[in-house]
Order: structure tokens, then C-alpha cells, then sequence
């Protein structure tokens, strides 16, 4: 299963490094609106919950475009059919596409994150890196695990563009409340770590119920 | 042959093996001549492709002939699958044996492409029975990537891979030594323009790629969905080898060359509408 997986996600880092599909796109959409939040709140700091929200609703929607297309190689050039008629268990293919779009994020943030300190953060980041970190890594392992299960669900379905968001959204709201929450005290002015491992440890949970759910489901969303 | 061949149940290679050493030393093992016209068998048999029941034609008259009841490749009773209301394939029966062409004929949307999903472990079917080398559809669907090759409309390619990565990631997954890849490229002959990204080549040559990548894990059953569509002549005869009769594979043939296709087929099936109709002039009215 993970030869298989390894396998799949070889294919598709290479086809995004030739097509470049997804991730310039991800990472132009968070640091475009990271410009517009800089010129539409004509502010060049924020900080506490409206830094932390602007961070991961932001970081959240580019997830959006990076769910719609996770599956576009496989619904267009039949991959999905090439899978099954290949014998490998289906739970590889959630493997790869969850690791897929965890490395797309991560990139993303690479470059997101600095513009949005440089855009948005006066003060910057100070001492509250390493566990911003922490906050990042697991709020976007939770984001690459439903977004991988979400993209399966609507790869097949026609108004795939309309039900990525439905889905992803309301199931992304935990995510969304635990990074905002853990991400707020870090970016306030003064900055500290208050309640941190709380919502590290909800992050967490988070993490390994919906790894183990999509594990479970995800051979049924491949049946026709 | 007084009471008849003796029929032995044999599960495993391994004891047909040990049988047909013990008991038919004049043959080879790995391959058997059946000569006996009693089991309706000619040609060869590979007997890595056997399932199950051995008919012993140990008898004065037959010392030389082995023969064999083949458990059916492909065996269809009723089969029936529907996409909604919508009846797409509804009483079809067939039996195939092993290495012998079926070919499925009809106009648009009877149901040819549908019955090859179905066959491929693509589509559950609705109703009656699917067995394909002896594993039952759908619940047994498992049993069957590594022993079907499927040529369908799509290549089931990349197009931003070139062919020698889209055939060493199929490799991967079938868990096919990497070497078969340049083997199959050069039977196909596509070693000089492997390296190309698919979405460059002609049509022809994408389904030069796909027909290799069909019968890269060497499967014992091809489905067939005009394989020889977008393909030259001399491309068609290039193929021959690899999904043609000669190949020795069982085949399911979808085709709208009619004669072609009967003339390459030992059993035919018209399709109208889903239903199974005689093959005649009506086929297409």
C-alpha cells in the first residue's frame, strides 16, 4: 500500500511541477487577498483574532482551488479507471492525494505566510514562530485529509465547483476554530503562547479521527 | 472412452503439475497439446491459465491425449446493469473459454462499452451473474486487475508524462519489473519517441501506448474497445502479436467492422438497446 502510495504521489509532483496547475494558483489567490485585506482595512498591522482569522480563512479558501483541481488529472485522463484495473488497495490513492495536497499547502504557506507578515503584520513574527509552526503543520494535515475525501466525493459529480466548497467549508470549521484560536495569542502584541496546547491537542484529534474516517469511506467514494 | 473421462478436481497448479508428470509423462508440464476431440478442445493449452477440473482421458484409445474442462474465462448469465432507470445491459449470457474471442457488436449505446466496464471490474453489475477467470462479479472484483488488460476509449494515459513514465507508473502499481517496460516500448515500437510527453504524439501513437500499457502485467484476458481505432495498417499488424488472435490471450472484441470482427471471433454477441439480438443485417437498423 505505501509502495503503491509513493508511487501515485511521484506521479503527481511531477505533473504539477510540468503543468503547474495548482499551486501558483493557491499561492497568487492567499497573497492577492492578503494585498486586498492590507488596502481594503487600510492597515498595515493587525493582530490578535482579526491577524489569526485573516491567516486561515484566507489559507483555507486557497485550500478550495487546491481540493477542485486535487483530482483533475485522474477525471480527465481517466486515472481513475488506470487505478482501479491496477491491483492496489484504493487506500493508497488517499494516501497520496492527502500527501499531495499536504506538500501543495505547504509550499503555499511558504511563500503566504512571510506576505502576510510583511503585508499585514507590523510587528512580525517574533518569538512566536515554532509554535506558529506547530499550528500550521497540524491545522494543514487536517486541511489535506478532509480535502482529500471531499475532492473524491465531488470528482465525479458534475457541479464539482459549487459542492468542493459546500463540503470542504462546514467540515473545516474545527480546523478553522482550533488554528484560529491556538494562531490568536501568538499574534497578538504581546505575544504568548496561552492556551496553546489545548487547541494543539483538539488539532490533533482532529487530525487522526478524520485520517482514520477517510481511510475507512474512502474505498466506498471510488465505487460507481 | 466407456464411462467417459475420469474428471479430476484439481485446485492448484502445483497438484495439476504433479498429475500430468505422474500420469501423461509424454507431455510438458508447462504446456499441453490436447488432441482429444472428445473434451472439444484444440490447440494449446497454457496450463498456468487452468482452473480447477482436469478431465483424465487416460484411456487405451487416448494414452497420448490430456483433456481438459476449462472452467469458462468469461461467463455471463442474465447479466443486467442499469445507470438509473435506464436499462443498459439487460439478459445478456455468454460463455467464453479460455483463450477463445468474443466479439460484441452493435450500434451506439447498445451496451458494448458498458458490458467491457462491467467485465473490467469498472461497474457493478445490477443483476444475474458476471465470473471472470472464475472470480464473481462484483464481490470478487479484487481478484481481477492483475489478470485483465483493458483497452478502452480513453488511453487511461497522462498526457503531461511521457509514454515511458506513463508505462513505468502502471509497471509500479501491477508491480512489473521496470525491464518490461522498454520491451513492451519496443514491441509497440515507440522507443525512439518514449520520451515525448503523450499530449505531443498523434492519436495512433497514443494508442500504441495504450494498447502497451494494456498488456504490460501480461494478462490472460484483453477487453477490447476498438483497439485498432486511429491505427495505420502497418500499426494494426505492428499490434497483432500483442492483442491479436496470435497473442493467445482471451479477448472480448467491441468493433464496428463486423466482418473483422467475426472473422478474429470463436463466439459472437449482437447488442441492441442492451439486449442480446442475433448478429444479422438487423443488428444496426
Amino acid at each position: 500500500m505505501i509502495a503503491a502510495a509513493r508511487t501515485i504521489l511521484r506521479k503527481d509532483l511531477l505533473i504539477e511541477l510540468r503543468t503547474k496547475e495548482s499551486v501558483p494558483a493557491m499561492t497568487l489567490f492567499t497573497v492577492t487577498v492578503y494585498v486586498l485585506f492590507h488596502f481594503g482595512l487600510d492597515r498595515d498591522s493587525l493582530d490578535g483574532e482579526l491577524a489569526s482569522g485573516v491567516l486561515w480563512v484566507t489559507l483555507l479558501l486557497a485550500a478550495v482551488i487546491g481540493v477542485s483541481r486535487l483530482f483533475a488529472a485522474e477525471r480527465e485522463q481517466g486515472g481513475i479507471d488506470g487505478l482501479l484495473l491496477a491491483p492496489v488497495d484504493r487506500t493508497s490513492l488517499f494516501l497520496a492525494k492527502a500527501t499531495a495536497l499536504f506538500l501543495f499547502l505547504v509550499a503555499v504557506e511558504l511563500v503566504a505566510v512571510p506576505a502576510f507578515a510583511l503585508l499585514l503584520l507590523g510587528p512580525g513574527l517574533g518569538g512566536a514562530f515554532p509554535e506558529l509552526l506547530a499550528v500550521l503543520l497540524l491545522g494543514t494535515l487536517g486541511i489535506a485529509a478532509v480535502g482529500a475525501l471531499v475532492a473524491a466525493l465531488a470528482a465525479e459529480t458534475r457541479a464539482r465547483e459549487l459542492v468542493v466548497p459546500l463540503l470542504l467549508l462546514p467540515l473545516l470549521m474545527p480546523v478553522l476554530i482550533a488554528c484560529a484560536q491556538a494562531t490568536e495569542p501568538l499574534l497578538r502584541q504581546d505575544a504568548g503562547p496561552e492556551d496553546l496546547g489545548r487547541w494543539l491537542g483538539l488539532l490533533s484529534l482532529y487530525d487522526v479521527v478524520f485520517v482514520l474516517l477517510s481511510v475507512a469511506v474512502f474505498d466506498f467514494l471510488l465505487e460507481d | 472412452m466407456g464411462a467417459g473421462p475420469r474428471v479430476v478436481d484439481l485446485g492448484e497448479r502445483q497438484e495439476l503439475v504433479a498429475h500430468v508428470e505422474e500420469r501423461h509423462p509424454v507431455h510438458a508440464a508447462s504446456q499441453l497439446a490436447i488432441e482429444d476431440p472428445a473434451v472439444e478442445l484444440h490447440g494449446l493449452v497454457h496450463v498456468a491459465h487452468l482452473e480447477r477440473h482436469v478431465v483424465d482421458a487416460d484411456h487405451p484409445g487416448h494414452t497420448r491425449s490430456i483433456g481438459f474442462r476449462v472452467v469458462a474465462a468469461i461467463e455471463l448469465e442474465r447479466l443486467e446493469r442499469r445507470y438509473g432507470e435506464r436499462v443498459a445491459l439487460g439478459g445478456v449470457s455468454v460463455r467464453v473459454d479460455e483463450g477463445q474471442t468474443l466479439a460484441v457488436l452493435g450500434g451506439n449505446g447498445a451496451g458494448k462499452t458498458t458490458l467491457l466496464r462491467v467485465l473490467a471490474g469498472l461497474l457493478r453489475p445490477h443483476g444475474g451473474t458476471a465470473r471472470v477467470l472464475g472470480a464473481t462479479l462484483p464481490d470478487e472484483r479484487w481478484r481481477l486487475p492483475a489478470q485483465v488488460g483493458y483497452v478502452g476509449h480513453e488511453p487511461l494515459l497522462y498526457r503531461e508524462l511521457s509514454g515511458r513514465e506513463n508505462l513505468r507508473y502502471h509497471a509500479r502499481l501491477h508491480g512489473v519489473a521496470e525491464a518490461r517496460v522498454d520491451a513492451v516500448l519496443g514491441e509497440v515500437e515507440m522507443t525512439g519517441r518514449a520520451d515525448e510527453p503523450v499530449r505531443d504524439l498523434s492519436k495512433g501513437l497514443v494508442q500504441r501506448l495504450a494498447i502497451a500499457r494494456a498488456v504490460l502485467h501480461d494478462p490472460p484476458v484483453l477487453l477490447l474497445d476498438e483497439p485498432r481505432a486511429n491505427l495505420d495498417p502497418a500499426a494494426a499488424e505492428l499490434v497483432e502479436p500483442l492483442i491479436g488472435r496470435r497473442s493467445g490471450r482471451t479477448r472480448v472484441l467491441v468493433s464496428h467492422d463486423v466482418q473483422g470482427a467475426l472473422d478474429e471471433s470463436d463466439v459472437s454477441l449482437g447488442l441492441k438497446a442492451g439486449r442480446p439480438v442475433p448478429v444479422d443485417a438487423d443488428l444496426y437498423r
